[in-house]
Parts: structure tokens; sequence; C-alpha cells
């Protein structure tokens, strides 16, 4: 049985995230998928063929949220017309948890559409995790927060990203979705050691993982989940599993989408370092 | 010693330097708006590395901005693109987004002010600005459409029931009425062959990506038009009405009673009652078909 209440779903192993190229293999195949996780946004809609499709997924297929609009660490208010609308999606997929991410991306009503990182403050802190308990509280599910890859870092910043990160869902107490990707891109732009961050997360709030492609510029590494997973990342998924165990992974590839067998196979190889099933 | 900012504080300042307009070589302006210095500012905010100063890191961000968003108005208007031609749209397009950056969460809605901007700002469009507002409100109609819901829809009997009672009934929200005064929804077709639909990808950078070529097209002649964009069997379509048609759809959608909607709709000199009887008749039982009626409220 799971050890903590955070990551309560060790049954779902490896997953992909649902693509518009796919539908069609998926409809016409119904290929063998642990479960797929959708983009939240892309189905908070009042009908027609995302619904539809939607709902044809669901009578086959175990679904998760991802959302990538809540901005938890955004300094405004929480969009109630947002909320609603995810909440409505919440009751259609019974999403078993929901994540989005770590970051902000909109100010006085505006949005940037991107995943822009924090300030690693602990008014922040503060802010982000009241955020997060007021969504839980309203979605009544729970919650896992995902850390983003990022490009810059900020003077006023307080602590280190993992800190930050430990002190937010510690604060909101909800769960981490692991991007290891992530912690490998912003490693690299930033100059940390990735297995200090591995190392000094609370390990049993871990509830998702995502692992992914990246790129490779001549001063910084994008991520751009166009590629398969890269060495460094599986040596960094594969030690994080040893830290917190069986968890439900997901590969995402978002651009230059390849084939569905060819994006469940990179999928699968996680499973070389996911230990058995304990359910 | 100088008080670090609030939270609120440094995400205006990086919300407006991300948002602000690229230069032509698709880099981050040295000035702002009124002059202030993006390197102070990025100094001020964000720390150098050992391969990047702050401002670079920070320009990193604002090309990220404008490759989405303009990426998601690129797929949302094929027909405005062609309308306009290719290089007139990309700076119609900045200018919008200038102007209207997202109010909402969703990228869905990013183009929902275009035809508002296009009538305030109509040297964007050029000499086609005309064309351009007719399309522009074809093709946001048809992005309402596309995830609009549908109600269950009425039976010809439900129908023939409603206008007995003198009862009213509602257009279905996938259901949008247009008048346009040039024939563009063929033209539309043809833009949109083998167009992928826009789907928000998580957490991905998106690079700036070539552009397909357009066709522009050939002059227009002007041609009044009235349109129906439905949804049917989870796609859109468009359907040519005549003039008597949109009128009676119209009634109906300003929620006047069945019998009201049809007597200001049709011009009695034109045919018999009976004949005009028979042709409503007929158009009712195509149009229930097609599932565009529902019950008032539910709507």
């Amino acid at each position: 049985m799971p050890g903590n209440p955070f990551n309560a779903f060790t049954d779902y192993g490896v997953g992909i995230g649902l693509r518009l190229p796919h539908y069609r293999h998926i409809f016409e195949k119904k290929p063998v998928v642990d479960w797929f996780e959708i983009i939240s946004e892309n189905f908070m809609v009042d009908g027609g063929r995302p619904l539809y499709v939607l709902d044809k997924i669901l009578e086959q297929y175990r679904v998760v949220q991802h959302g990538v609009s809540m901005y938890f660490g955004s300094a405004e208010p929480l969009n109630r017309t947002h909320l609603k609308k995810l909440k409505n999606l919440v009751k259609r997929t019974k999403t078993p948890w929901l994540s989005d991410h770590l970051c902000w991306g909109s100010v006085d009503g505006t949005y940037t559409h991107d995943l822009l990182p924090m300030p690693y403050t602990f008014e922040a802190v503060r802010k982000t995790a009241q955020k997060i308990r007021e969504v839980r509280d309203f979605l009544e599910i729970p919650i896992a927060v995902e850390n983003v890859s990022s490009y810059t870092e900020y003077h006023a910043s307080e602590m280190t990203e993992w800190e930050f990160l430990t002190e937010v869902v510690e604060g909101a107490d909800c769960g981490i979705l692991l991007d290891v990707n992530n912690i490998y891109v912003s490693s690299k732009n930033h100059g940390f050691n990735p297995y200090d961050y591995l190392d000094n997360i609370p390990r049993h709030r871990v509830a998702q993982m995502h692992i992914a492609g990246h790129s490779k510029f001549e001063k910084y590494i994008l991520d751009t989940h166009d590629h398969p997973v890269l060495d460094p990342v599986w040596k960094l998924y594969a030690h994080a599993i040893k830290q917190v165990g069986r968890t439900a992974t997901l590969l995402e590839w978002d651009d230059r989408i390849p084939t569905f067998e060819e994006v469940h196979r990179e999928a699968l190889k996680a499973n070389r370092f996911l230990p058995s099933s304990n359910i | 010693m100088k008080k670090s900012p609030s939270l609120l504080q440094i995400q205006r300042a990086v919300a407006g330097a991300v948002m602000q307009p690229l230069t032509r070589n698709s880099g981050m302006k040295s000035r702002d708006e009124v002059g202030h210095s993006m390197r102070k500012l990025a100094g001020e905010i964000m720390k150098p590395n050992d391969r990047l100063t702050s401002f670079e890191r920070l320009e990193i961000y604002n090309r990220q901005y404008w490759f989405r968003v303009l990426d998601s108005l690129y797929e949302d208007f094929p027909g405005l693109r062609s309308v306009v031609g290719e290089s007139r749209y990309q700076r119609l397009a900045r200018a919008y987004l200038e102007k209207y950056p997202s109010r909402s969460f969703t990228l869905r809605n990013l183009g929902s002010r275009m035809g508002k901007f296009l009538k305030e700002e109509p040297r964007w469009a050029g000499s086609r600005q005309e064309v351009a507002l007719d399309m522009v409100s074809l093709e946001w109609a048809a992005i309402e459409v596309f995830d609009s819901m549908f109600f269950p829809p009425l039976t010809p009997g439900e129908i023939q029931l409603l206008a007995k009672k003198k009862t009213r009934m509602a257009l279905q929200p996938c259901v949008k009425l247009i008048e346009l005064n040039y024939p563009l929804d063929e033209y539309l077709i043809a833009c949109k062959e083998g167009k992928a639909l826009r789907l928000v990808a998580s957490n991905a950078v998106r690079g700036d990506k070539k552009r397909k070529a357009v066709v522009i097209i050939p002059r227009l002649t002007k041609k009044k038009i009235f349109l129906v964009v439905h949804q049917f069997e989870n796609s859109v379509y468009y359907k040519r009405l005549s003039p008597e048609q949109f009128a009676i759809l119209k009634g109906i959608e300003k929620g006047f009673p069945l019998g009201k909607a049809c007597l200001q709709a049709v011009p009695k000199a034109k045919k018999s009652p009976e004949a005009w009887a028979e042709d409503i008749q007929q158009w009712f039982g195509l149009w229930a078909q097609l599932g565009w009626f529902c019950k008032r409220g539910t709507t």
C-alpha cells in the first residue's frame, strides 16, 4: 500500500500526454496505456469536439488532469470563472489528483500564457501556499504542484528553488509533481547540482513525476518537449525513483510529436526504473 | 537599506518587460515605451550568470511570450492571413496583441477582440478592411461554435407544439448567424484544408517557427450573404440562408415567439401565405434535423 497520502496511486504506472495527432490511432487501435494526462485548459469548454473526444477517452482510459494556467504563484487573487470551469471538468474526468505549476503568469488580469519562475521569497511562499489551499478546498481533490524549468533568477530570492518548493508544499500541505527534466534544465541554466535538489525535498510528497526531452543551445538549455528523454535525465529519474518509490510517471512530448508508438515506447522506458506495483 | 520589492511589484515589472514588443530581429528592445533602460530594469530584477547577462536572461522570456501568442493567433485566423497577405498580417497581429493582450486564462480567447481592433484601427488591414472584418466575423464564429454546448434538440413535433402554444424556443449556443458583405464561406473552407486544430501543450517552449506561405485571394466581388455557422456531429459547418430564412432565425434568436418570428420575416408581396407556410414548414423540418433549436432557458 502507498506509504503516504500524497502518493496514493501507485497502481498508475507510466502514462503519456493525450495529444491531437494521436487521436485517430488511439480510437482505431485502442492501445493499452496505463493512463493519459490531459491539459485541463484544452477541455475547459462547454461542448463540441473537445468534450466528445474526452468522453470517448474516458470510456476506456484513466485520465489525470494537468493544468497550465492556474498560476498559483501570481500575486493576484484566483480567477473564479477558471475555478468553476475546472471543477466541472474534474467532475467529468474524476481525476484522482490535479496538478499545475509552481509559477506565475498573470498580473492585473493580463495573461502571459507562460510559466514564469517565482522569486523565492517568504512572501511568495505564504501567498502561493494560501492559493493552493484555496484551490484544493474548492475542487475537493488532492493537488500536486510541478517545479518549472527556468532561465533566470531573481535578486529578491531568499532561498534555493528546492527550499522554496519545500516551504510551499509544506505550507499548503499538498503533493509535488516532480519534473526531473525541469530540474536538469534549471540546474544547467543556474549552475546547481540537480542531486542536491532531489536529496532535499520532502520525498513523501512526490505524487507524480514528469520526464521529457530538452534542447541545448550555446549558452542555455530550453525545455522544448520535442525530443526523447536524454541520459542525464534518466539518471536523475532513476535516483528520484530510488528515493520516492513507485510513482505515477508521465512522458511529455508536445512538439514535433512522432507516432503514438514512438512516444509510448519512449515513455515505457521508465519501467526499467520503477519497482513493481505493490497494490 | 533598500526595501525589497513586493511579489506584485516584481511581477508587474517582469510582465511589462516580457510583453514588450520585440525588435525587428526578435530581440528585446533596449528601452521600454517611455524610454526606460531595459538593461537597467533587468539588472535590478534578474541575476546574471557566467554565460548570460540579466538582460539576455529576461530576453528569453520576452521572445517566448511573443512566439507563443503569435503562434496561437496564427492558427486561429488563416482566412484573415490570406485576405490581408502574410507580411501585413504579421504587423497586424503584433499591433493587435500590443493593444489587446490576453485577458483570459485560455489562449482560445486570444482573438476575441480582433474584430473590435480592426474597426478601431482600419489601417492595419489596408485596402481590405471590409473583407478582413467579414473574415474575422466568420473565423471567430467558427471558433465559438467549435466548442459550444449542444443541448438536447427539439424535435419537429415539439416545435409544432411550441408554435401552437405561442411559446418561445431558442437557437442552440453552437448556432451562430452572421451577415457578410463578401461570400467568404467557401474561401475559408479552402483556407482551412489541412489545418491542424490548436491545442495548448504543457510547459514547452515555442520556437520561432517558419510560417507556411499563404495564397492571397484575387479581388472578391461584393455580394451580401446570410450564413449560419453551426455544429453538427461535433464538426463546424457553414450553411447559406435566404434573407427570409435568416430573418426568421434572427427573430428566434431575439426571443420572438415562432409565429411572430415568421411573420416579421416574410414579405407578403412576394408569395401567398400558403406558399410561405409550405416553405417555412420545409425549412423547419431541415433545421430541426440539424438540431438547431432547443428549449428556451436551457441556454
